[in-house]
């Protein structure tokens, strides 16, 4: 099973996301996803410089796919995603329809991202037939639904599963950092930025609940499959997903990579990692229950 | 009214069905189609008492078409491996009884639909997720989708240029209940309770509320996460998840949305002149009084926005009656309007 690091979902400036990636470079991932996926007012790199980026990795030995955005509205962001999926080296992420059609309209082999909505043995056969060459399961499918889906999966398609990260759930034309900035979008000042992990949003009785990034809603609890991956190995899972967090990342990377190399038991790892980024995360869209939920 | 493609426009009102006597009351009061789904999880409506059997729709198919209105089921939600059958075998049924055309957004359902049912009409559900042409022209050459439902989330002039740039017909919501988030991208309610609209044709379901009260207020909980809390006295609605109040930054708000509907009624020249071809009530779960109300209220805007767009205005007792059924008891443009966003 493959270690991946999935794009980088927030906004850091320059210099954190360039230290990351050289961070990224020197772990034992084996495949790197690059690009911006949530707002297309977020430009603090270009697409040269994703390049470069794609370029360092590639160096250390990493394979780099370039992910587009997810939800298009507007005509600059179709030409931005027509650029990207035109780069003529890195296979690209399909994170909507209209990357889809890109992608198979240029007959470019691609990955069908998370936020293709591939729920079914048919949409897998589909996606296989217009060229993926792997398919990224939804956030709220389980075990169970994967056991079925893989039974079936046409030959030659790779599966791979978020295990690590706060899940993106959901995604707006309103962004809802600068509503709580009381800024209009128009005029955001990139105020997302200012939140390196999301800005949580809690109850009123101050339990956390759910991650505002901008655009996107992710859950308030990072999930962790850690625990799982042998499960994963079983099902015949290709790839396992980890996203990009600000704190603590290197830990994460070995703490899965550990226990995919059978180096370190699930339970352990779980205890040492548990002791760096904390107790509290979900899993239940895995066990097929709410995913807030941890079994 | 000429389109900006230059043909004689028609504009098709397009009306919620959740059982036989909204129906009814949709064919009477001037709807030209209504949109219906099966009593199961097939389609985004899927709440207790709703929908229909086999023979009640059969029922409903007769009583539209003698009326000369269309009818439309809804199928879109996205079936799992293990109840896939189920899925077909509505596809199969709808197609049996002659409906005028399935709404769909699973791109597995759909080819199943297009080689299996070629004759049959296809719409691109909102739960389809298509924001751009692009994503259009994706569903229209896989499927010959032959309409889309535009998703809440674009901009009047991203609207305009979209219809420009495809020759698939679009609709837009007109009128109801306002989803914050793009339609079929939202997994917020399985998050919480298990159960979303893409797997379960539900959105915070009503078998995870929980209302608390006692004498500082009411409180409504889904699935344990308190959604909001209200003072002795303050109306209390349904606990959407994303229209709740919630601490962000020490500031107790609505972080997302704040309860209210979508009403165009204000735009509705400016949708039609954009090319527009139908223009949906949101609203299978709500009452045949409802139904009656908004598509009594929006035939007459659209019959005078249609003889006359130059000097249509929305008349006060029309807002006034959509406003009495709206929820929050208030309306907005939603994502048409670049402030709202």
């Amino acid at each position: 099973m493959k270690l991946a690091v999935g794009p980088l979902l927030y906004l850091w400036s320059r210099e954190a996301v360039t230290d990351f990636y050289a961070r990224v470079a020197a772990s034992p991932v084996d495949i790197v996803y690059l690009g911006e996926t949530v707002c297309s007012k977020r430009r603090f790199l270009t697409l040269a410089d994703w390049q470069m980026l794609a370029e360092r990795l590639v160096s250390a030995g990493k394979e780099v796919i370039l992910s587009t955005l997810t939800l298009m509205e507007s005509e600059s962001e179709l030409r931005t995603m027509r650029r990207i999926v035109a780069n003529g080296q890195y296979p690209i992420e399909a994170n909507d329809m209209a990357a889809l059609y890109a992608v198979t309209e240029a007959e470019e082999a691609f990955i069908a991202g998370p936020h293709i909505n591939t729920y079914n043995q048919a949409t897998l056969e589909l996606l296989a037939e217009l060229g993926a060459r792997r398919w990224v399961m939804p956030m709220e499918l389980s075990r169970d639904t994967l056991a079925q889906m893989q039974q079936k999966r046409p030959d030659g398609l790779q599966t791979e599963v978020f295990v690590y990260g706060r899940m993106p759930l959901a995604f707006s034309a309103r962004c809802f950092t600068a509503r709580n900035r009381n800024l209009p979008k128009d005029d955001c000042r990139l105020c997302c930025g200012d939140y390196a992990d999301g800005l949580p949003l809690g109850t009123q009785e101050g339990e956390g609940f759910l991650t505002l990034n901008g655009i996107q809603t992710q859950s308030g609890l990072v999930c962790n499959l850690l625990t799982e991956l042998s499960a994963l190995e079983k099902l015949g899972v290709d790839v396992v997903r980890l996203s990009p967090q600000s704190q603590h990342m290197e830990q994460v990377i070995t703490a899965f990579h550990d226990v995919i190399q059978g180096n370190a038991e699930p339970e352990s790892a779980q205890k040492e990692l548990s002791a760096v980024v904390g107790e509290e995360y979900c899993n239940g869209y895995w066990f097929g229950e709410p995913g807030m939920a941890v079994r | 009214m000429v389109g900006e493609k230059g043909n004689m426009q028609k504009v098709e009102l397009v009306c919620p069905a959740g059982s036989l006597p909204a129906l009814k009351a949709a064919v009477d009061n001037g709807a030209d189609a209504v949109y219906m789904g099966f009593r199961d999880a097939t389609n985004a409506r899927n709440f207790p008492g709703l929908n229909f059997d086999e023979g009640g729709a059969a029922k409903g198919i007769r009583y539209a078409h003698e009326h000369g209105v269309k009818v439309l089921l809804a199928l879109n939600t996205f079936p799992q491996p293990e109840n896939w059958e189920q899925w077909t075998r509505a596809v199969d049924l709808a197609a049996t009884l002659g409906v005028d055309a399935i709404i769909m957004a699973d791109p597995g359902l759909l080819r199943y639909a297009a080689t299996t049912h070629p004759e049959l009409r296809l719409h691109l559900s909102v739960q389809g997720s298509a924001t751009s042409y692009e994503a259009i022209n994706f569903y229209q050459r896989q499927f010959c989708i032959q309409r889309v439902v535009l998703p809440r989330v674009l901009s009047f002039s991203q609207v305009t240029r979209l219809i420009a740039n495809t020759d698939v017909e679009v609709e837009v919501f007109g009128f109801g209940s306002l989803c914050v988030m793009v339609e079929g991208r939202c997994a917020l309610s399985s998050y919480v309770t298990g159960e979303s609209p893409n797997t379960c044709g539900a959105c915070s379901p009503a078998k995870a509320v929980r209302w608390e009260e006692d004498s500082s207020g009411r409180r409504s909980r889904l699935n344990g996460v308190l959604i909001d809390s209200y003072k002795p006295g303050e109306s209390a609605g349904y606990p959407v998840l994303c229209k709740g109040r919630f601490e962000v930054n020490g500031r107790v708000d609505y972080a997302i949305e704040e309860p209210t509907s979508l009403s165009l009624l204000d735009r509705l020249p400016d949708l039609l002149k954009a090319g527009v071809v139908a223009v949906k009530v949101e609203g299978r779960q709500r009452s045949p009084a409802y139904v009656k109300q908004v598509t009594r209220v929006l035939r007459q805007a659209l019959d005078a926005c249609l003889a006359d767009p130059e000097n249509y205005t929305p008349r006060p007792d029309w807002v006034a009656q959509l406003d009495r059924v709206a929820e929050g008891s208030t309306h907005t443009l939603g994502a048409l309007d670049r402030a709202w966003q």
